[in-house]
């Protein structure tokens, strides 16, 4: 496969001995941009602060606006403060830290519970899962498959059983095993849903009756290969359950995941991991400079 | 969020107004928001691009009629040229054959194995068909316990083999099952599968060689953004597919990725899904498909009372 010179080296070629971005220079870097799903809004903000940059430092050389433009992309994305950059940490408390997973339809949220539950497990941690999709076809013997492969123990009930009442039970028998980590598997859910929205509601208010501030981490994932609705989802996902964190996955393929950048500015919710395949092993921590880059990195001729 | 197309267009088609023909400098703005909408839509970058320079093409010089404005006349020919580009209205199944082949292809999580049920439900029902649904992912942790699930609710037999892992062999197998069973229908479900997956790729090739099917379909989320035509491209390069699936559109999204995909690869898009029940596939409707991705439902109407 031919590959394209990368966005930077371009860049430098075009700006070399000039004190001013140019058209072609803003034009590319929008066609980079909105080809990773940035999507048009965050685009321009984008692109607005650096022309705002550029005119207020003269002059300045290439190195300086690669420096900017990394500056300014993943000043957007918000910090993740959850302790270890490369490492999976959960606060340290005494009741069950517990994570509840959420999502659309098929972007990976019962992998990701999967690989989360390997990753935990291996440092350490008392993991339980608790199968709250009780809905989907086979939904319930996938996680219990993930169960298995990593070895931690799971709560279950029927298909077509009460998914509060599922992570009711989750909760209460994670408190008895004294385990330090609860993670629960929802139904996906296209958020325009009204009554599938407000089950989640249901369903997180149940766990307070059990765990009184739980759960202490609503997971929204989101699939890399999705475009600007995802900005969609993420708002009716927080409305209704006040999303804390996300998770982009399958970004092993040839998508970007861009669009989390806006959705991280507008929201203010951190992305925590990054799903890169379907074992276990490939779920990472996100690392904003990292992921920044990767947009800019050499793109494969389309 | 998005400022609404419509009130866009009424903005820039006060630019327009008294002015009796389409001219570069007049068209320039509007021509700047149907691209804005359809890059919000996730329309791909470079058909955006491509598509609002041709229909500004076909619009330069066009005389504006007495009644229509050339703002509207603009957003028409928009319309006009999207639906065009979106295919015929409703392309029908191949169907010959005893059994007749429909094989499944697709990124992971974008419907492959809900729609084989669906589309077992389809044939049965709508179709008179005897089908059998075939169970060739092997890797999905519970994707063959999925089939069966999905297999009963449509009423519908599923061949599987958990001892098997060679996926070519079973659909082979299943296909003479099928022969010696009455069932003239056979719908294969895979795997899901990235297009940069030298291994799967190669895969559902042989699995396309082996059964030589009549309809190989792929299958696509609506949500899908700019890498629509990576995958599209690709799947296609690879597997020359008849059509296209796109699924999950009783979401909200504008759909972009059918326009992109239609441009890219020119297959018809078959079936669309619009939800988890087995009777949630309906057939494609190009112009809906264009109203939609437009995000314009009222600005084609008043395009029509102008
Ligand atoms: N390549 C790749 N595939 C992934 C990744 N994460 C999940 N998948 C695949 O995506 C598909 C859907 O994953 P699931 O975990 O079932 O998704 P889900 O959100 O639980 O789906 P529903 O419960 O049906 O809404 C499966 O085939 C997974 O193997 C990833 O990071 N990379
Ligand atoms: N709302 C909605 N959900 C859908 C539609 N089609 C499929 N789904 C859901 O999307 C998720 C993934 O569907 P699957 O059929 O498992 O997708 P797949 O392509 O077989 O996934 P893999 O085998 O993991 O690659 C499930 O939760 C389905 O119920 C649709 O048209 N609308
Ligand atoms: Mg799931
Ligand atoms: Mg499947």
């Amino acid at each position: 496969k031919k590959t394209k010179e990368g966005f930077f080296s371009k860049l430098t070629r075009s700006v070399a001995g000039k004190s001013k971005v140019d058209d072609e220079v803003l034009d590319d870097l929008e066609e980079i941009l909105v080809t990773s799903d940035v999507g048009v809004d965050t685009t321009l903000k984008i692109i607005d602060r650096i022309e705002e940059r550029v005119s207020k430092d003269k002059y300045f050389g290439t190195e300086e606006l690669n420096k900017i433009l990394r500056e300014e992309i993943s000043g957007l994305l918000e910090e993740n403060n959850s302790g270890s950059e490369t490492e999976f940490v959960i606060p340290q408390q005494d009741a069950p830290y517990v994570i509840m997973v959420v999502g659309v339809n098929g972007v990976g949220k019962t992998t990701t519970i999967g690989k989360l539950a390997y990753q935990f497990k291996k440092a350490g941690k008392k993991v339980v899962l608790g199968a709250a999709d009780t809905f989907r076809a086979a939904a319930i013997d996938q996680l219990k498959i993930w169960s298995e492969r990593v070895d931690v123990p799971i709560v279950t009930q029927k298909m077509g059983s009460d998914p509060a009442s599922v992570a009711f039970d989750t909760l209460q028998s994670a408190q008895a095993q004294d385990a330090d980590v609860v993670i629960i598997d929802t139904a996906g859910r296209l958020h325009n849903k009204v009554n599938l929205m407000n089950e989640l509601g249901k369903i997180k208010k149940v766990m307070k009756k059990v765990i009184p501030d739980a759960p202490h981490e609503v997971m929204l994932v989101l699939d890399a290969s999705t475009g600007q609705n995802a900005i969609e989802q993420a708002k009716q996902f927080t409305r209704v359950t006040e999303v804390t964190g996300m998770a982009l996955t399958k970004l092993d393929g040839t998508a970007k995941g861009g669009v989390v950048i806006g959705i991280s500015d507008l929201f203010k919710i951190p992305v925590r991991y990054i799903g890169v395949g379907e074992r276990m092993e490939d779920l990472q921590v996100f690392n904003k400079y990292e992921f920044v880059d990767s947009l800019f990195g050499e793109e494969q001729e389309a | 969020m998005f400022e609404n197309l419509q009130d866009k267009l009424e903005r820039s088609f006060k630019v327009l107004k008294g002015h009796g023909q389409i001219t570069e400098v007049n068209v320039a703005e509007t021509m700047k928001e149907v691209r804005r909408s359809l890059l919000d839509a996730d329309v791909n970058f470079k058909i955006a691009k491509d598509f609002t320079n041709r229909v500004k093409d076909k619009a330069l010089g066009r005389d504006v009629l007495n009644t229509v404005s050339p703002g509207q006349l603009l957003v028409k020919i928009t319309h006009e040229e999207l639906t065009e580009l979106m295919g015929s209205e409703h392309e029908e199944l191949d169907l010959s054959g005893d059994p007749a082949v429909i094989l499944m292809a697709g990124l992971q999580g974008s419907g492959k194995t809900t729609h084989s049920g669906k589309l077992a439900h389809f044939l049965k029902n709508k179709k008179g068909k005897k089908p059998l649904l075939v169970a060739c992912d092997v890797y999905r942790p519970a994707a063959i316990d999925q089939l069966h699930v999905v297999g009963e609710q449509v009423g519908t037999e599923v061949y599987s083999n958990k001892e098997e892992k060679d996926p070519v062999k079973i659909a082979k197998d299943a296909v003479e099952y099928a022969k010696q069973n009455g069932f003239n229908a056979v719908i294969v479900d895979t795997a899901g599968r990235l297009a940069i997956d030298e291994d799967m790729m190669n895969e559902i090739s042989s699995l396309k060689d082996a059964l030589n099917p009549n309809e190989t379909l792929f299958v696509v989320d609506a949500m899908t953004g700019q890498d629509a035509v990576n995958t599209a491209k690709e799947f296609n390069q690879r597997l020359d597919y008849e059509g296209v699936i796109l699924t999950k559109l009783d979401g909200d999204t504008r759909g972009g990725a059918a326009l992109s995909i239609r441009a890219v690869v020119q297959k018809p898009i078959k079936f669309i899904g619009t939800g988890e029940k087995m009777d949630a596939l309906t057939p494609f409707h190009p112009s809906r498909m264009s109203d939609r991705i437009l995000g314009m439902g009222d600005v084609v109407s008043l395009v029509e009372r102008a």
